[in-house]
């Protein structure tokens, strides 16, 4: 653990709501309209925090659980999380399968504290999580396993600091495939368009939305920050490895790479403006898709 | 079939109540069938209180022939019911069973549809008035595996109440039960109790987005009754009102439902264009919604030379915008690919069940008052009518925009030539014992309205039958076989009224 480790980690846990800020106001410049302010996120958290938080006498401390779970295995997945050349908090070999599972965790609790509502709406978004995600973590793996490879490590720190143009100009179609099957992982997971409408008010239509329609107050604000740094954990590992900007020099590096998180955001954003949403029987195609690049990639670098 | 069953009367015409023939249930019930059948629609078919009994009614359109066949009938306390024979009959059936006490007998599924008590006095409450909005059986499939969906009254959006019962296997809906109800006004009933001249106000607000279309058919329905003719510089502004009452619709509409898909910017840019439109309303008389405009006997204010420069003006630019935002959406290939295929009705199902407007037409169906039945300004100018024949949303949205591309030329070639005579003639007293029915294409489609006078040439019963009655049905039968995801998608494609339907 390391000095730039603690600065990166607090600035993630500062910045990671300003992405969303980011998104809507691509999304709202668009639209033609002014959209909200770019801190938004952060006004919402704040009210959040001040308000009660109502439960449902039918709903048991699994629903009370599962915000704080949810942050909690968050937390645990940016701790484990390299910023470009940044280390992370932690880092041994084998963390990469730990990130995937802290994810895993969160999504769980999410999934069994909707349920527990008994809602007939949040049954449909959980079962439609669970579907998505079964065929979203074989991807996922799929795209460490082909790093590890490439990089011949098992730690996500390791695996993020030997990425460079070098290796890009070597194995660029791997590396590009990597990229594009995470890319639809990371908006699969993170419930953007074209898999699930951040926006929308249909119940029937939503997914990740729909779960959390139950919680309220604190919870929600909970809820809403861990997907905020959840969508900064999966993004600052694509960053890490499409802009691998390493001249050895921190005030260069760090600044480059944060650059390219605002540039993600700007493509989310640009990517829910100009499509409309999959019907969701083609969403399991998207992510076999993805399954498959990923394998193809897989099979380029150990070839 | 006896030819003395019917008699045959044109939209915009009055008949004598006793020149309607009255005949048996059976041969009623007969010629009905027979008739629709052979290709005629049932545009209206409603109770009359006629001493102890209730006279029933039913209007056959002929859409070929620009007629209306009329025949009535009256019953006690039950008749056999027609929909076995005729699906077009079940909403109107349940209807009357609800409104008059009288039982359809064999109506396969006869429930209330607006759960109010019944109108004819002394009776008991039958089986078929609720107790209590939306509590009421719904149609249930059974197994372990089916599971049911509520959705609303209450929604998340800023919508009228509706209850939406869904039975679905996973994902897939095998089934959808829609109860209304919950915005009966008692607009009918109420109507018969305000002075004539305030009638025109609650007309105006049978369903808010309609203004025009209601307020023009019960215009229509009056001028008719009273023998009067409303000058030509009224007709020709109706019929402007009417057609930027359907651009105004047709464009939030086509924004919505790119909104249902995700789809942001021809969304943002439609609800705006939409507001120009209504403003385009606005300059005609003050209110976007058309409000105060349209009176019997003509309008009641005039537009000079400015004014119309000025209108065309606002409806040039807002027809550049709209198209513009609306080919975005149609040239988007995942736009499409969310539209087309959802919520089929085939021309099969659509015939059936009598549907009416842009969905019948989204179907391949030929069928618009306008042109079928005209009366008011598409008496001198015809539109053509506008159909694709897929039957899926993008059929519907399609449609929307082909008729909003008519509508912007109507318009302007309207504009330009307003006759310049009075705005408003006096409306003289109406004849007793007449039948007047006036029918006008709104921009959901058909929409009937029928004025009984009594003895006195008071007006005694009123009908108003807004499209969305003959098509909300339409909408449950689109949902078999869908995701239950794509229902807001459809139920945007068809967006019908919910007081409309309740009145």
């Amino acid at each position: 653990m390391n000095a730039q480790s603690i600065v990166y980690s607090a600035s993630a846990l500062l910045f990671s709501p300003l992405l969303l800020g980011v998104i809507n106001r691509v999304k709202a410049i668009f639209a033609g309209r002014t959209g909200q302010p770019l801190l938004q996120t952060y006004y919402d958290l704040s009210k959040l925090f001040r308000k009660g938080a109502v439960y449902s006498t039918t709903s048991s401390w699994v629903f009370r659980a599962g915000p704080t779970v949810g942050l909690a295995s968050v937390l645990v997945a940016l701790a484990i999380t390299p910023f470009g050349r940044v280390p992370a908090l932690l880092n041994f070999p084998g963390d990469l399968l730990l990130l995937a599972y802290a994810l895993g965790l969160m999504r769980f609790f999410t999934v069994i504290a909707a349920l527990d509502t008994g809602s007939a709406f949040e049954g449909m978004g959980a079962s439609r999580e669970v579907q998505f995600s079964a065929l979203a973590e074989p991807a996922f793996l799929l795209c460490l396993a082909a790093l590890a490879c490439k990089t011949q490590s098992l730690s996500l720190s390791t695996i993020i600091s030997r990425m460079n143009f070098g290796l890009w100009a070597k194995d660029g179609p791997a590396l590009a495939m990597i990229a594009v099957a995470f890319m639809a992982v990371l908006l699969a997971e993170n419930a953007r368009m074209p898999v699930d409408d951040p926006t929308t008010h249909l119940e029937l239509t939503m997914i990740h939305e729909v779960m959390v329609l139950d919680h309220s107050g604190p919870d929600f604000a909970f809820i809403l920050y861990s997907a905020s740094l959840k969508l900064w954990v999966m993004g600052a590992l694509l960053i890490g490895i499409i802009l691998p900007v390493r001249t050895g020099n921190i005030l260069l590096d760090f600044p480059a790479t944060l650059l390219g998180m605002i540039a993600l955001a700007l493509l989310i954003g640009v990517i829910e403006s100009v499509m409309a949403r999959l019907r969701l029987l083609r969403v399991p195609q998207l992510l076999v898709g993805a399954g498959v690049i990923a394998v193809i990639a897989l099979i380029l670098i150990l070839r | 079939m006896n030819t003395n069953s019917i008699c045959v009367i044109r939209n915009g015409e009055i008949i004598p109540l006793a020149h309607i023939p009255l005949i048996s249930i059976s041969e009623f019930r007969d010629t009905v069938i027979e008739k629709v059948a052979s290709g005629a629609r049932i545009s209206a078919f409603w109770g009359q209180p006629s001493g102890k009994a209730v006279r029933l009614f039913a209007i056959l359109a002929q859409d070929k022939y620009a007629t209306l066949a009329l025949l009535s009938t009256e019953v006690e306390s039950s008749y056999p019911s027609l929909t076995p024979n005729c699906v077009q009959a079940h909403w109107f059936e349940r209807e009357i069973a609800e409104q008059w006490s009288v039982t359809p007998t064999g109506h396969p599924w006869l429930k209330p549809i607006r759960f109010h008590p019944s109108y004819r006095t002394g009776r008991d409450p039958s089986a078929v008035t609720g107790e209590q909005i939306g509590l009421t059986d719904f149609f249930q499939v059974g197994g372990a595996e089916i599971h049911e969906v509520a959705v609303g009254p209450v929604h998340a959006g800023i919508i009228e109440p509706g209850h939406f019962r869904f039975q679905c296997h996973g994902e897939n809906v095998y089934h959808l039960e829609i109860s209304l109800g919950y915005q009966h006004r008692g607009i009918e009933r109420g109507l018969m109790e305000q002075p004539a001249k305030r009638r025109i106000h609650l007309i105006e607000c049978s369903a808010g987005d309609t203004t025009i279309g209601h307020a023009t058919a019960y215009c229509h329905a009056i001028e008719a009754l009273s023998g009067c003719q409303a000058p030509a510089r009224a007709v020709f502004l109706r019929g402007i009102a009417l057609e930027l009452e359907r651009l105004a619709n047709h464009t939030g509409d086509l924004g919505a439902l790119a909104g249902d898909v995700g789809y942001l910017p021809s969304m943002s840019y439609c609800g705006r264009i939409r507001v120009d439109f209504l403003n385009a309303t606005a300059l005609l008389c003050g209110s976007r919604f058309g409000r105060g405009l349209i009176r019997p006997g003509g309008i009641s204010l005039d537009v000079d030379e400015s004014r119309v420069k000025e209108l065309l003006r606002h409806l040039n630019k807002a027809s550049e915008d709209v198209t513009e935002a609306v080919e975005l959406m149609f040239d988007s290939p995942s736009v499409l690919a969310r539209f087309e295929g959802t919520g089929e009705i085939t021309p099969q199902t659509c015939r059936d069940l009598g549907l009416v407007g842009p969905m019948a037409r989204a179907c391949g169906e030929r069928l618009d008052v306008r042109h079928d039945f005209p009366n008011g300004i598409f008496r001198f100018s015809q539109i053509p009518i506008s159909t694709w024949h897929t039957g899926d949303v993008f059929s519907r949205a399609l449609v929307r925009w082909l008729e909003m591309q008519r509508s912007i030329q109507f318009i302007r070639d309207q504009l330009n030539m307003i006759p310049d005579t009075g705005l408003r003639t006096e409306i003289g007293s109406l004849p007793p014992d007449t039948l007047a029915v006036s029918m006008v294409e709104g921009w959901r489609g058909e929409i009937c309205h029928i004025a009984t006078t009594d003895q006195q040439g008071e007006l005694t019963h009123y009908k108003i039958i807004d499209p969305s009655f003959h098509n909300w049905f339409g909408l449950a039968i689109a949902l078999r076989g869908q995701q239950i995801s794509d229902f807001p998608l459809c139920n945007k494609s068809a967006n019908l009224s919910y007081c409309g339907h309740d009145l």
